[in-house]
């Protein structure tokens, strides 16, 4: 999509293709040909791994949407019919649930890569606020979906989120009765849920698109944060990074079926086995694992509004990280002290994931982890308002090397090659 | 020659903004059907009110029914809970509106504004903070420590009178429009 | 307040550690234990439980308690279920009694009771839940099962009242439980292979059927995805020595 295009139409039909719609070209140029930074390592196949995530996702929801009901009434039921009844119903069900689970582990991994490696930074912060859109967009997505079972979970984990709304003074409580269709989530809520759940992946489908297309100007970062400089420092996608990205995808998916085959409701609650009860709250509220720093956050205000403003703007906060970063190098393998805070961040979602999925007055070591969430919280808009900004401008970072051929290859070879 | 060149710019201007003008209030108009068939539809808001046969609920104890898909707390107080309601400073309580429908909305949240008859609580069972629906004390199990219920979604703890007394929630838990139609028999809604 | 404050935390008791022949990578059901736990849950529990989602066929699947498909047959033919309406479109007879036929392969259990109002009627307000969801309806599932059914023996502490109407089981939350005490005991069945029937024994066998009432495909994903892994394993040292090949030349 940049640069000269390397393709030659080799028959009399593809170059008549070639002059009505150039599809091939596209993409020859980029999957095929396309310059790649030699230096990639086993993060950067996380890309490949998330659009095979969105892929399986798509196919078993479009399978499961054959056979599942989305009424108040029947989904429990069809959902169970599915597992017991369908042909490998069961398979398509289980791949989707922890489908879901493995997309968003793959998705923190590339995100907490990007932000390792500083690909965030000039020229790519399109690329990753568009990284955001579609992260913004699957969370809405996994909500929607977890509401289909229709189980306890489903049910209260949707009117807990839907009564989010109603924080926004004014106009919050009508937004809560639109987003329900009715006085409380019910039947109306369920079925709007189910085409939207329905319809947001292609959406994500479309931003992935543009996040692709994005990433193919500028081209890949890589781990030195340094600029492609000669073509000594690429290698064509093909068939380099096809063979390593199949690879390690094949690694992803043993995990994945691990999980699937013998540990199937791991990421599972128990209570979204029991159908939804509009009278009864489960004694613990807890959303999926995904979702839980953002929901220790929520906890740990003990205000309604400024409790989901917080949660909020952890996110929006992501869509501004390419403007809060001021250091002139990219990658934390130059950036000593940002390293430090960058894995003191890893800590603290973990931290922050951990005391979501605990129950509301719960303690560690004596220290009630309401206290706990509330420093971890500190930290995570301390890392993004502060420390990135002040790190970026004090720090000394070590001296970066001249190319990534050099610095893969070694001076002797990098000067042969030349 | 000028002017008419002039008179001609100035109405091609005036249909252009013309058009567009009434092209956005047309797109406008078709968008509003979209956003609305969200909201409640006829069916929804045409719930009825419901009667409720309240004489099985005992002294201390709290039985659910349920209303417009909620959860509706009906609950006998005993004197002694009575007391410890009454005995609460209204104005050191997170929200001091009664939140009772059947009164004003300024309506201050004195126990007295929020029952009709002191020894008969009536509640939406619905956390004011994300919707939970709240423990209740009972006897045995104490609820929260001020006698009343507990959320265990995120912590809100509401007083005798379902006044939230400490936690996230902003308000005290809603008074349903409610009526006696006897002693043992009360229309909700 | 003057309520008294419970000194005891209620929180239910680590369950009980028992063994259970399904678990692990390549555990299987045990079908004599299906077979007896059916027979429990025949004999014990369906007096209040359902097994909503589980059909007479489903007793002769592959990966369930092994009955062929006559035996399954006539375990159906001993259940009565609501009839069609007959010639002259009567769905109750004279006395007002819902008309019934016997059941079919293709019929699910029916419920001992005809709606929720019923069972509540029926349970000192209490619903007793359906048991084709209970192993993964609850933390713990089987583990649970067991351990509720084999914890009534024991004594509350001192300080602890039981509600009225209601049975000490420290292994359910909050110690009050609906379901007496009297529910499972010693020899409340006769197992027809002979096993002695200690509360043990058919709680440990109850508990598995149950399991697989919840996961009746179980058996079948473990085999498929013993597969599956072999065949991602081989398919995996296929890439990586391509990946090693095209590479060689990069470095």
């Amino acid at each position: 999509m940049s640069g000269h295009s390397t393709y030659t139409p080799k028959s009399g039909f593809e170059k008549w293709i070639d002059q009505r719609l150039p599809l091939p070209r596209l993409m020859h140029d980029t999957m095929q040909t396309f310059p790649t930074p030699r230096n990639l390592n086993i993060w950067y196949t996380f890309g490949g791994i998330l659009t095979f995530c969105l892929a399986v996702q798509i196919v078993t929801g479009i399978v499961l949407a054959m056979h599942y009901v989305a009424n108040a009434d029947l989904a429990f039921e069809s959902v169970e019919r599915i597992m017991r009844d369908v042909n490998y119903g069961w398979l398509m069900r289980f791949v989707h649930s922890n489908g879901a689970s493995m997309f968003f582990l793959a998705v923190y991994i590339h995100m907490f890569r990007g932000l390792y490696y500083g690909s965030y930074k000039a020229p790519r912060e399109l690329i990753w606020i568009l990284g955001v859109l579609i992260y913004l967009l699957m969370m809405a997505t996994a909500f929607f979906g977890y509401v289909l079972p229709w189980g306890q979970m489903s049910f209260w984990g949707a009117t807990v989120i839907t009564n989010l709304f109603s924080a926004i003074p004014y106009v919050g409580p009508h937004i809560a009765t639109w987003l329900w269709g009715d006085f409380a989530v019910g039947d109306a809520t369920l079925n709007r849920f189910f085409s939207l759940h329905y319809l947001l992946p292609f959406i994500i489908a479309a931003v992935v698109g543009l996040h692709i297309w994005a990433l193919h100007v500028p081209g890949n970062n890589n781990p030195l944060g340094i600029d492609v400089k000669s073509p000594q420092d690429t290698l064509p996608f093909h068939p380099y990074y096809t063979v390593k990205d199949a690879f390690y995808l094949c690694l992803f998916v043993i995990v994945f079926a691990g999980f699937v085959f013998y540990a199937p409701n791991f990421f599972g609650n128990p209570d979204n086995y029991v159908q939804a009860n509009p009278l009864v709250t489960p004694p613990d509220i807890v959303p999926e694992w995904y979702l839980l720093p953002f929901y220790a956050m929520l906890r740990s205000i003990p205000n309604k509004l400024m409790g989901v403003i917080v949660m909020g703007g952890a996110i929006v906060t992501l869509f501004l990280i390419p403007w809060l970063d001021t250091s002139r190098v990219r990658s934390c393998r130059f950036r000593p002290l940002m390293k430090q805070f960058f894995w003191a961040l890893v800590v603290d979602c973990i931290i922050l994931g951990y005391c979501g999925a605990q129950s509301v007055d719960a303690a560690a070591f004596g220290i009630p982890l309401v206290w706990v969430a509330r420093l971890a919280s500190v930290y995570y808009y301390a890392f993004f308002w502060l420390i990135m900004p002040i790190v970026g401008l004090i720090e000394t970072p070590k001296k970066l090397p001249a190319s990534i051929a050099q610095s893969v290859l070694g001076d002797s070879a990098a000067a042969a090659a030349e | 020659m000028t002017d008419t060149t002039h008179d001609a710019g100035t109405r091609r201007d005036f249909l252009y903004v013309a058009s567009g003008a009434m092209g956005a209030v047309g797109v406008a108009a078709a968008a509003w059907p979209l956003i609305d068939q969200m909201n409640p539809s006829a069916a929804a808001l045409a719930l009825a009110s419901t009667e409720i046969d309240i004489s099985a609920v005992q002294a201390g104890q709290q039985i659910v029914y349920k209303w417009r898909g909620h959860p509706l707390f009906v609950r006998r107080r005993t004197p002694a809970e009575i007391a410890a309601a009454k005995a609460v400073d209204v104005s050191s309580l997170p929200d001091p509106l009664a939140r009772n429908a059947n009164l004003p909305d300024n309506a201050q949240a004195t126990d007295a504004d929020r029952t009709i008859k002191p020894e008969v609580l009536v509640l939406i069972g619905v956390c004011t903070h994300l919707g939970c629906t709240p423990t209740v004390s009972t006897p045995t199990a104490v609820e929260g420590e001020y006698g009343g219920w507990l959320c265990h979604c995120h912590g809100s703890q509401y007083d005798t009178a379902g006044r939230i007394r400490k936690g996230p929630a902003p308000q005290n838990l809603a008074v349903p429009p409610y009526a006696f139609l006897s002693d043992t028999r009360i229309k909700v809604g | 307040m003057a309520a008294p404050a419970s000194a005891i935390d209620t929180t239910r008791l680590p369950l009980k550690p028992v063994d259970f022949s399904f678990e692990g990578p390549f555990g299987t059901y045990d079908r004599g234990a299906l077979q007896r736990g059916f027979q429990v849950y025949k004999e014990v529990c369906s007096t209040c439980h359902n097994l909503d989602h589980i059909a007479f066929r489903n007793l002769a699947d592959e990966g369930g308690p092994g009955f062929s498909e006559a035996q399954a047959k006539a375990i159906a033919l001993g259940y009565k279920v609501p009839a069609d309406p007959n010639d002259k479109g009567e769905v109750f007879d004279e006395r007002g009694v819902r008309l019934t036929r016997a059941a079919a392969l293709a019929d699910y259990f029916p419920g001992p009771f005809p709606n929720e109002q019923a069972a509540r009627a029926n349970n000192g307000g209490a619903l007793p839940p359906d048991l084709s969801m209970i192993v993964k309806g609850r933390e713990g599932g089987a583990h649970y099962v067991y351990s509720i059914l084999t914890g009534f023996h024991e004594t509350p502490p001192p300080g602890f009242t039981v509600t009225a109407g209601k049975y000490y089981n420290p292994y359910f939350e909050g110690w009050n439980i609906s379901m007496p005490n009297t529910a499972l005991t010693d020899k409340a069945v006769t197992f027809t292979d002979g096993t002695p029937a200690t509360i043990d024994q058919e709680a440990h066998d109850v508990a598995t059927f149950l399991a697989w009432a919840s996961d009746p495909k179980m058996e079948e994903r473990k085999r498929m995805g013993f597969g599956v892994i072999i065949f991602l394993l081989v398919l995996s040292g296929l890439l990586f020595a391509a990946y090693r090949k095209v590479w060689k030349s990069a470095h």
